[in-house]
């Protein structure tokens, strides 16, 4: 193509002719519509448009290039001045004025001309050729730049600066050169690598062909010096390019980056841009570095490995230390490894460095990589782009730059924001995680999480209260819960109380009084006191545990010692005899139980001290419990029973029966006393109970430990007491009121006695035996004592 | 806010190393030298350890009347010393923990730069920045 000078004002008006022809900003293609329009608004004969078209060669191409289009204006200004339409007159002609358009786009041309006038005027700087910049279409625009330019143009014409301004050869290095040119201010045309638009077209023809070379790119120095100033090209024909490849803190404050910027801000609006980026990559750079990834990694939602991407761009000859810092902008992720948009990044960058831009400090954010789902529709995109684009140039990426440097500029923002919210979300949900697991918890107080609160199956006396409280509150007054108020307060004196309360349960039918109901409702009461445990456990928040179902008791004898159902029982029996009716109704088994105690406890039978103790928790005398247990233990040991008259005082009985080891005696005394829920009954009671016949269940034991007893010890002072205490306990029974009804449960009550009654009597004997043990440590240790001392007497 | 960042590698040698240039920085220099030896000792302390964070984090090397020094060893034996003003506000263990968490980042992601040679010193301008951020912040 002939080399075409252009005017300072020339080239800019034809860089922003060129730049609005070029609306998708293809950079070489010009689409037909808005050239043909503008040829239009020439006003030239149609003939003398289509002459100039093949003149400046775009016929033969296909499309204009920059450089048609630049010699294409030129011919048109040259048609409109009146000079012959040849070849030589692009440059010979001088003074040609700008060529003039008619059209609506002139207003914008024509600003065009006044800030190119003024620039040019500023600038000074012409080649030999120097049109004064015409009016444009609008004449009287026309005129007045026109007298404007006059004077400049003598201006200009003064100063003969160098051509820098001038395109060279080929339009398309014209760039390249004011980019140069902007780095070296005195260099002027020196750097012009380039020279023609077919050698720029080849290049990038090899460049595309050397893109499928791959390596090939990097090992020849040819194709990267054209690829530069494809580059460099491809970055300045949209006006905002021009300013892309002058990143703020890059060299320049020539000229041309007030014309840069002139048409930048032109461009701007006209594009409503989101193209002022510096940093944005063209859809052909943006292809090429995609055919140079394939090369590397054929998947495109791929990775290129850090060892791989580190050969590729070493192969750019730039210093490690930048390609370093690259890495570091480009990897976005930090994870080592370049997908496409990073590697376009990278690849980007390193174009930049080799065409002597400095490196940003942080990722432009046209560069950064994109989200990966617009990632995945952008390489969409990009391939049928790109492909239209090599097709039919003029299409297929004209439609899509549009699009893509608007992408280029949300994505950033997006990646950033996502991220970032992405961030904020991942924390703040992790908070509203926790948050809302603390809250569920609360909550719900109805789940399962019900094992945290640990539901109180021992019986505790607390625990006996609030169950009390609860039973109270749901069936009786208040007279129970002050009977389990003082639990602690059990001693065998409560067996009694709680006897009577046993009888009064039993005639009251709600399951707490009767004996059989208690003993049948226990389960269930436990259950629904449990669960209410377990609600009062897991909310907290409601306002107080609800009223202890009635008969907490047994579930507390089934988890735990029956004696502390014993101890509850004749606690609130022995507190309130008369105020519970309940009570009362089940005291006479028990006091059965318990008036055989006593009388067992005469002879002393370990079995029959156990039944005693354990079917007879409540019982008028405690110590007789006490004193039973000793006494029978003492028995065991010592046989010595006979003198255990008065079951009354039980404990200074066993302190005197005591023989053979008192401590081992006040130990079992010490340990009866710790039971004293157990033992409290224990013996008197127990005789007593055992005594009565009335109630089946409860006199099987009785009448066991009878026999037993009987067997055991052919006392009549025993038979007498038994038969005392026993009648006394008859006596007493018929002043219970009883409910004589509910046999069913009587017996079932009874069972139920028996049964812990058996717990306990088994608890008892091994705590005996254990209590055996020791004193037989004690007696042998006795014995070694006696043994050492031995010798010495032997001595 | 730390006075002095020193990345050692497990040759005992810098990798990066740099002060606020208030005093002459050969009293750091000397200061991170001399803890050198304390780190080594508190290593082979170690022993069998669990090396988890908590063992990463050395504490409180020594101090002198004006600073503190901390210690910080990665899994590689790659130690990071920092040199702390005493007169500031003490700082506390936990902020001091914070800072070598960010220095091992940094100091991560200079690796994963296929471009960096383990061994050589550290020059990236991220990693420059981010010490930088820490020796202001608490100014």
């Amino acid at each position: 193509m002939e080399g075409l000078t252009l005017s300072d004002a020339e080239q800019k008006y034809y860089s922003d002719l060129f730049s609005y022809c070029d609306i998708e900003s293809t950079k070489k293609v010009v689409v037909n519509g808005r050239v043909l329009e503008l040829f239009r608004a020439a006003q030239l004969p149609n003939d003398v448009v289509l002459q100039i078209m093949e003149l400046c060669g775009a016929t033969r191409l296909g499309y204009f290039g920059r450089s048609q289009f630049y010699i294409a204006l030129k011919l048109v200004a040259v048609a409109q001045s009146g000079f012959p339409l040849r070849v030589e007159s692009i440059n010979t002609v001088k003074d040609l004025p700008l060529p003039r358009f008619v059209a609506s786009k002139n207003e914008q041309e024509s600003r065009h001309a006044a800030s190119y006038s003024s620039d040019s005027e500023n600038q000074g700087s012409y080649s030999g050729v120097i049109p004064p910049p015409p009016g444009r279409g609008q004449v009287k625009k026309g005129s007045v730049t026109h007298d404007t330019v006059q004077p400049r143009t003598s201006a200009d014409a003064q100063e003969p600066a160098s051509p820098v301004v001038s395109p060279q050869q080929s339009p398309p290095t014209s760039p390249h050169t004011w980019r140069k040119h902007s780095r070296h201010p005195s260099g002027g045309n020196s750097e012009r690598p380039l020279a023609g638009s077919g050698p720029f077209w080849s290049p990038f023809g090899e460049a595309q062909s050397g893109s499928a070379g791959g390596d090939a790119v990097w090992s020849g120095h040819s194709p990267p010096p054209p690829q530069e100033n494809w580059v460099s090209f491809a970055d300045t024909p949209p006006t905002s390019t021009l300013l892309t490849m002058h990143p703020a803190s890059v060299q320049d404050q020539t000229t041309v980056r007030t014309v840069a910027s002139a048409t930048t801000a032109i461009e701007i609006r006209r594009q409503s841009s989101s193209y002022d980026d510096p940093w944005k990559i063209t859809d052909e750079q943006r292809q090429y570095y995609v055919n140079q990834f394939k090369t590397i990694q054929p998947d495109l939602n791929g990775f290129i490995p850090g060892s791989a991407a580190k050969e590729f761009f070493t192969k750019s000859k730039l210093p490690i230390l930048e390609l370093s810092h690259i890495w570091e902008l480009s990897d976005f992720d930090k994870d080592g490894a370049l997908t496409l948009d990073e590697f376009c990044a990278a690849f980007h960058l390193v174009v930049a460095r080799k065409n002597g831009y400095d490196l940003p400090e942080k990722l432009p954010e046209s560069l950064m990589p994109k989200l990966i789902d617009l990632e995945d529709s952008a390489d969409v995109g990009d391939q049928p782009g790109e492909v239209g684009y090599s097709g039919s140039p003029a299409e297929a990426p004209p439609s899509k730059s549009p699009s893509m440097p608007s992408l280029n500029q949300t994505w950033p923002e997006l990646n950033q924001s996502s991220e970032w919210e992405t961030f904020s979300e991942r924390s703040s949900s992790s908070q509203t995680l926790t948050q809302f697991d603390s809250n569920i918890a609360p909550a719900d107080p109805d789940t399962a999480i019900v094992h945290p609160v640990p539901i109180r199956m021992t019986p505790s006396k607390i625990h006996m209260q609030e169950m009390e409280l609860k039973r109270t509150g749901s069936d009786h007054t208040n007279p129970t819960s002050p009977l389990l108020v003082k639990p602690s307060d059990l001693s065998e004196e409560n067996k009694i109380n709680s006897s009577v309360k046993f009888a009064s349960g039993n005639t009251v039918a709600d399951g707490y009084s009767s004996s059989d109901s208690f003993t049948s409702d226990p389960e269930q009461i436990g259950s629904n006191v449990t669960r209410q445990r377990s609600h009062s456990g897991t909310s907290p928040d409601t306002a107080a545990p609800p009223p202890p179902p009635p008969r907490p008791q047994p579930s507390h004898s089934r988890s735990s010692s029956l004696d502390m159902n014993r101890t509850f029982a004749v606690t609130t029996g022995q507190q309130q005899t008369g105020v519970v009716a309940h009570p009362p109704a089940v005291p006479p088994r028990p006091q059965p139980s318990q008036a055989p105690g006593p009388t067992v406890h005469r002879p002393v039978d370990a079995d029959g001290l156990m039944t005693h103790t354990s079917t007879s928790p409540q019982q008028i005398p405690e110590q007789p419990n006490f004193a039973d247990f000793s006494q029978f233990e003492v028995f065991a040991a010592s046989n010595v029973n006979e003198e255990q008259d008065d079951e009354a005082e039980k404990h200074p009985e066993v302190l005197p029966v005591e023989k053979a080891s008192d401590p081992a005696s006040s130990l079992r005394v010490a340990k009866t006393d710790s039971k004293t829920e157990e033992k409290t009954a224990a013996t008197a009671p127990a005789n007593v109970s055992k005594g009565t016949t009335p109630l089946a269940p409860p006199p099987k034991p009785v009448r066991r430990r009878l026999k037993s007893e009987d067997e055991l010890r052919p006392e009549v002072d025993e038979h007498t007491q038994k038969t005392g205490v026993l009648a006394a306990v008859l006596a007493s029974q018929p002043s219970i009121p009883r409910s004589v009804g509910k046999d069913k449960k009587a017996i079932q009550a009874s069972i139920r006695r028996n049964k812990e009654t058996n717990t306990v009597l088994a608890r008892l004997n091994s705590e005996l035996q254990q209590q055996l043990k020791d004193v037989l440590e004690e007696r042998i240790s006795l014995e070694v004592q006696l043994e050492q001392l031995r010798p010495f007497s032997h001595l | 806010m730390a006075v002095c960042v020193a990345v050692i590698a497990k040759e005992n040698y810098p990798l990066y190393i740099r002060s606020t240039p208030t005093e002459n920085e050969l009293k750091f220099h000397y200061m991170v030298h001399t803890s050198l030896d304390v780190v080594d000792e508190k290593i082979s302390a170690m022993g069998k350890a669990l090396v988890d964070q908590r063992e990463l984090y050395l504490g409180l090397l020594y101090p002198t009347e004006d600073y503190k020094v901390y210690g910080y060893v990665t899994n590689s034996k790659v130690k990071f010393v920092m040199v702390v003003d005493s007169s500031n506000t003490a700082l506390r263990d936990n902020e001091i923990r914070s800072m070598f968490r960010k220095l091992h980042n940094s100091y991560t992601d200079v690796m994963c730069n296929p471009f960096y040679n383990p061994g050589d010193r550290i020059q990236s301008r991220a990693f420059d920045n981010m010490v930088t951020s820490m020796m202001i912040q608490v100014c």
